[in-house]
């Protein structure tokens, strides 16, 4: 069995929460430069271009590209067969946060309790942390630093059975139009269809993950991520929401089985900033 | 990039020249406010007090940066959403603000008070607050310190990139910008 040190998973995590909000990946700087080609408003190439820019002056300086540096979310997967000594894995990464946010001046946005609004303790901690259970002895990170204006505008609905596909595109594109401005267009549009509730708020977060131009690799659901990326562009909505043909630079879908009465769908946005990293230990 | 400069704090004359869908760059005087600020300064009018700065003519930007590393001074200092503030709007254009930078949609309440006492909503680009920060020259606290971040800060800027997205007759450019694009895709 694999041992992995507890001291580990916190610097590690430090790390790369710095470098999500620091290095914007790839995939989404060619998304801007292709989306900048494409773009027929003059206001909507002038923000492309200042976001190219924006992720220049962040990678070089190493300041957050946006002050909302998010709450971490992390989805990781834990070979069964390897142990962690040291602590538990929920504080390790905790502390790999806290670590990371406040050595990275990147910004403390938590609330201990949602009512009263009290300030978190700890710095930008809690964090989320979906953990899957996989085969193998290793570990691997992917974190998020999740905007709140894009996560704001997110929205799941138990549709029915009989509203079918043509009921599900509507529900997507009306969460969209819906969002407009706020959810800090251009998008990454996320969604999960089926599972039951929570299940299907959770696919759509995971879909998020998966780089932009990675289509699913059902046929179906590539096909169906095209389409709607194409609908979506036809909104007029354009970078910022200010108009244009550039409101989503990606498409994604997450399905799984559901039960024979229900269809849940949801649309979690994700906005420019979308910030990703990996790590394997 | 083709954009209008504009001088904070707002001269009344030029106001009505500036029109929904403008490129602007800001230089001059702003000051910083967001949910907790807005809360305070709605509690101070209610109990008949007077606000923490002499409001007239003044532009409020929606921000809560993020720390300053050591020799920056501000963190990365992009808009947040203003419809979060829209409550507490209408009582601050009552007493003379005549600008506000955030971005995302107002509400009708405050479109009808900023034509009523004619003021101009701008929006800066959300997500690009690496860029905005170059634009900040000085950063000063004026009033709420305890609300570390969301505290009311003075800021002088210059040359701050932005657009008008409702002018002082009304015109939301979030509306007429998406129809205009939205005809030519349907086309
Ligand atoms: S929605 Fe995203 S880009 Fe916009 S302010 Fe929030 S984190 Fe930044």
């Amino acid at each position: 069995m694999r041992t992995i040190t507890y001291k580990e998973i916190v610097e590690r995590v430090s790390k790369m929460c710095q470098e999500a909000n620091f290095d914007l990946g790839q995939d989404v700087v060619e998304a801007f430069q292709s989306a900048l080609k494409n773009e027929s408003s003059e206001t909507g190439k002038d923000i492309l271009e200042q976001l190219i820019l924006n992720a220049d002056i962040a990678k070089s300086e190493r300041v957050p590209m946006c002050q909302d540096t998010g709450v971490s979310v992390f989805i990781v997967e834990v070979g069964q067969d390897c142990h962690i000594a040291g602590g538990s894995i929920y504080n390790a990464i905790n502390e790999g946060v806290k670590k990371g946010y406040e050595e990275g001046y990147l910004r403390h946005s938590i609330v201990d309790h949602p009512i009263t609004r009290e300030k978190s303790k700890g710095y930008n901690t809690p964090s989320i942390i979906h953990i899957e259970l996989v085969p193998g002895d290793e570990i691997v990170i992917h974190m998020s630093a999740k905007g709140g204006g894009s996560e704001n505008m997110s929205s799941l609905k138990m549709l029915k059975p009989s509203d079918g596909l043509e009921g599900i595109k509507k529900y997507i594109l009306d969460t969209v139009a819906m969002a407009g401005p706020n959810a800090c267009p251009p998008l990454v549009v996320g969604v999960g269809i089926g599972g039951n509730f929570e299940r299907c708020a959770y696919l759509a977060k995971k879909s998020l993950f998966r780089p932009i131009g990675h289509r699913s690799e059902r046929p179906e659901l590539a096909q169906l991520e095209i389409e709607l990326m194409e609908e979506i562009n036809k909104l007029g909505i354009g970078p910022q929401g200010m108009g244009g043909n550039t409101t989503a630079l990606d498409v994604k879908i997450e399905i799984e089985p559901c039960h024979i009465a229900a269809l849940p769908v949801s649309v979690n946005l994700n906005c420019h900033a979308s910030r990703h990293k990996e790590v394997r230990l | 990039m083709c954009a209008n400069k504009v001088s904070s704090p707002i001269d009344e004359q030029v106001l009505p020249s500036l029109k929904a869908g403008d490129r602007v760059l800001i230089s001059g005087t702003i000051y910083t406010a967001r949910d907790a600020a807005h809360k305070r300064m709605s509690e101070a009018l209610q109990k008949g007090e007077d606000l923490p700065f002499n409001i007239k003519g003044q532009t409020i930007y929606y921000v809560g940066p993020t720390p300053a590393k050591p020799g920056q001074i501000i963190g990365s200092a992009g808009p947040t959403t203003s419809g979060r503030m829209d409550k507490y709007t209408p009582s601050l254009l009552d007493r003379g603000l005549k600008g506000m930078i955030g971005k995302g949609y107002r509400s009708q309440e405050v479109i009808d008070s900023m034509k009523k006492n004619k003021a101009v909503y701008f929006a800066a680009i959300g997500g690009s607050g690496a860029l905005i920060a170059r634009s900040i020259k000085s950063m000063e606290v004026i009033a709420y310190e305890d609300l570390g971040p969301e505290a009311i800060y003075k800021l002088t800027v210059e040359n701050f990139p932005a657009v008008v997205i409702i002018d002082n007759e009304g015109t939301d450019w979030y509306q007429v910008g998406k129809e205009q694009f939205k005809k030519q895709a349907d086309q």
